[in-house]
């Protein structure tokens, strides 16, 4: 099993009664209460944070990105990759993930992945996503068309990454007449693309026929079922059986030497849920076009306050006792991600382990616990259940390079 | 008063619109001048608007491929598109002397058919148009808003808002996320307006007559300004108490104004 720490970089340093006045923290919250300040100690900090990981011997180092928002602090996942390409040994850098349709130029972005895995001598795991719908707004990217870009940025990195240029790109939403950029990644055929989720089934139908990991970002444990299932099924029509080396399960975990200071912290993971369902405006979250039409009715009365939102507002002591965070000792840590894992059976495990205000002191006592007490139980476990990872199970990149398909390859070129 | 309205299908290039027309049939001429009406984003599908001029003259109101019950299409990326979907329409009717009224986004795809048609048509009226950059002040992003802030910020009295809409049903608010979705894929960047239109203009020789409601909070009123010096025929006129939803606010008045400018020597 991959096991990988991951933080938002949350920027708590603001005053939160403003974000309370104003009546959102994302998008239009004036970015006049971000303090570059707190921001530059932040930033520095949380590497601090990364590298005290790998010491530790966490497997992988989850990153992602945000806009217009306090809850994350980075607006480009390629920077904290490139910093950490150099800044650690060991460590996979799992980005998840950059969201390719807010690229105007994939070309530049397969390069920029191709010398991040250069420097990080192979280490880079390239995930993709679409992007949320605040996303597009705030880097003006038209939502109608996410999708379609995502599919075709996509086709042109992994083009790039492994086909000889010069070659000439025409597309429908990108034209790039010469195409041959010096940098191409060290991994062969090209490094691992892992994609995360919430809720499309259609990105999940996507992400089997590639036969690219899917990471279930802190779904219920009855939701990430459904999203297995799904993906199952798409393999299936593909020709090969989905194993655990296909799904990774993230879930907000914190761990301190007592109980009580563990569940003090994990209250902060609130804050984050706060500022991500209860503090923006749902037409940001789903601009008109980002959405499948078929969710059209449903949201439209969600948007409007008619209908409860999909994925309900459960307390922190609800999800404290759904496991959909967990907070303890290691011991009881270790018992319940027992449970989840015995559940969801994922290959891949991202630890959302710090997340608020908790200091860098407890940050990095969670840290220490985690991946020096917590970790080996747990891995020792998923070895027990045979639950490997896409290394341990020497998966194929992607559906093409397979060589056990029950029919031939029909991917989603 | 009583309008007769009939509905139709078209396929123009290769996409099933639908038209609504009043009066006669249009390829026999009707009452003279045939307005051709083309409609803002999110408006119903008939409105008392659309009756008080039908009471006076022919009208055909074909609606814009995604909108109503016209088809959708994927390929479609301006205005302009639509403009030329707009004029085959009329070529293949084959209809005489035509005179276009465009609401708002409708005015807009109005424009760019005059611009390719400098002498096409009898008379252009442009009401509260999208399509040029307001020298003043921005226009109003609806994908910010609420489904329902944006329709309110068109009215300039709420009261207003209330008699069209009433208690917004949800299908309502589905058609408002579908203009939503057609407005992004043909008008995302620049928002809602071309930054090739205004140069257009200028060859214009159709006698045009811009009106605006004086409390137009989505497009600014120097959008006006601006199309009414650059064509080279048209006069400017404001209606008080009225948002950029004139059609819906004011629909009497407009309907005079227009009528008597249509009528004209």
């Amino acid at each position: 099993m991959h096991l990988m720490y991951f933080t938002e970089q949350p920027m708590a340093a603001y005053d939160a009664q403003e974000g309370l006045n104003y009546g959102a923290t994302a998008l239009t919250f004036s970015n006049k209460h971000f303090d570059p300040v707190q921001g530059s100690r932040l930033y520095n900090e949380y590497l601090e944070d990364y590298v005290l990981a790998e010491e530790c011997g966490a497997d992988g180092i989850m990153l992602n990105e945000h806009h217009n928002a306090p809850f994350c602090m980075q607006a480009r996942t390629n920077m904290f990759a490139a910093i950490l390409a150099a800044a650690t040994k060991r460590v996979k850098i799992v980005i998840l993930g950059n969201p390719l349709p807010l690229s105007e130029n994939p070309v530049q972005l397969a390069e920029e992945l191709a010398m991040i895995d250069m420097i990080s001598k192979g280490r880079l795991v390239s995930g993709f996503v679409r992007g949320g719908g605040q996303e597009q707004l705030a880097n003006g990217v038209n939502p109608a068309f996410n999708r379609e870009r995502f599919v075709e940025a996509h086709d042109l990195v992994v083009k790039t990454w492994t086909q000889p240029g010069p070659f000439r790109w025409e597309g429908t939403h990108y034209q790039q007449r010469v195409v041959n950029p010096w940098a191409v990644p060290l991994q062969k055929p090209y490094p691992r693309v892992w994609i995360p989720g919430v809720l499309s089934k259609e990105t999940v139908i996507w992400t089997a026929q590639q036969r690219y990991p899917y990471i279930a970002l802190n779904t219920s444990i009855e939701a990430t079922k459904q999203i297995r299932a799904t993906y199952d099924e798409a393999a299936a029509a593909c020709g090969y059986t989905a194993g655990s080396e296909n799904f990774g399960y993230l879930i907000r975990v914190h761990v301190q030497d007592t109980e009580e200071k563990a569940l003090k912290n994990a209250r902060q993971f609130m804050w984050m849920q706060g500022e991500f369902t209860g503090l923006a405006h749902p037409v940001w979250a789903n601009p008109s076009g980002y959405f499948s039409p078929s969710g059209r009715r449903q949201f439209v009365e969600f948007a409007v306050g008619r209908a409860k939102n999909p994925r309900g507002n459960p307390t922190f002591e609800d999800q404290i006792a759904s496991t959909m965070i967990v907070a303890g000792t290691p011991d009881q840590v270790i018992e319940r991600l027992k449970y989840i894992i015995s559940n969801t059976r994922p290959g891949i495990m991202g630890i959302w382990a710090n997340d608020g205000n908790v200091s860098q002191e407890d940050r990095q006592t969670c840290i220490r616990l985690l991946f020096q007490e917590v970790a080996p139980a747990i891995k020792s476990y998923a070895a027990e259940l045979g639950l490997k990872d896409p290394w341990e199970a020497n998966a194929p990149v992607h559906l093409r390079y397979s060589t056990d398909l029950a029919t031939p390859a029909a991917a989603a070129e | 008063m009583s309008v007769s309205w009939t509905d139709d299908t078209v396929e123009i290039a290769g996409v099933t619109l639908h038209v609504t027309r009043s009066g006669g049939d249009p390829q026999r001429g009707g009452r003279g001048t045939l307005l051709v009406l083309h409609h803002d984003i999110g408006t119903p599908d008939r409105l008392p608007f659309y009756d008080a001029l039908a009471a006076q003259g022919d009208v055909l109101v074909p609606h814009f491929p995604g909108w109503g019950k016209s088809q959708r299409v994927e390929w479609l990326r301006s205005p302009r598109d639509i403009g030329a979907m707009m004029s085959w329409l009329l070529a293949d009717l084959d209809i005489g002397e035509v005179s276009l009224v465009g609401l708002g986004y409708g005015g807009w795809v109005a424009a760019e058919m005059a611009s390719q048609a400098p002498q096409r048509f009898h008379r252009l009226v442009l009401v509260g148009a999208h399509g040029v950059k307001p020298p003043e002040g921005d226009i109003l992003d609806q994908a910010i808003i609420s489904y329902i802030d944006y329709p309110k910020a068109g009215f300039h009295e709420e009261a207003a808002f209330a008699r069209v809409f009433g208690d917004v049903s949800t299908d309502q608010l589905v058609a408002w996320d579908i203009a939503r979705e057609m407005s992004f894929r043909t008008a995302w960047k620049p928002y809602m307006y071309s930054q090739t239109l205004p140069h257009l203009l200028g060859g214009i020789r159709t006698p045009a007559l811009v009106v605006w409601g004086d409390d137009d909070r989505i497009v600014p009123i120097s959008a006006g300004q601006a199309y009414t010096r650059a064509l080279r025929n048209a006069t400017m006129t404001t209606i008080a108490g009225a948002g950029h939803f004139v059609d819906m606010e004011k629909p009497a008045e407009l309907a005079k104004l227009v009528t008597e400018f249509v009528a004209a020597k």
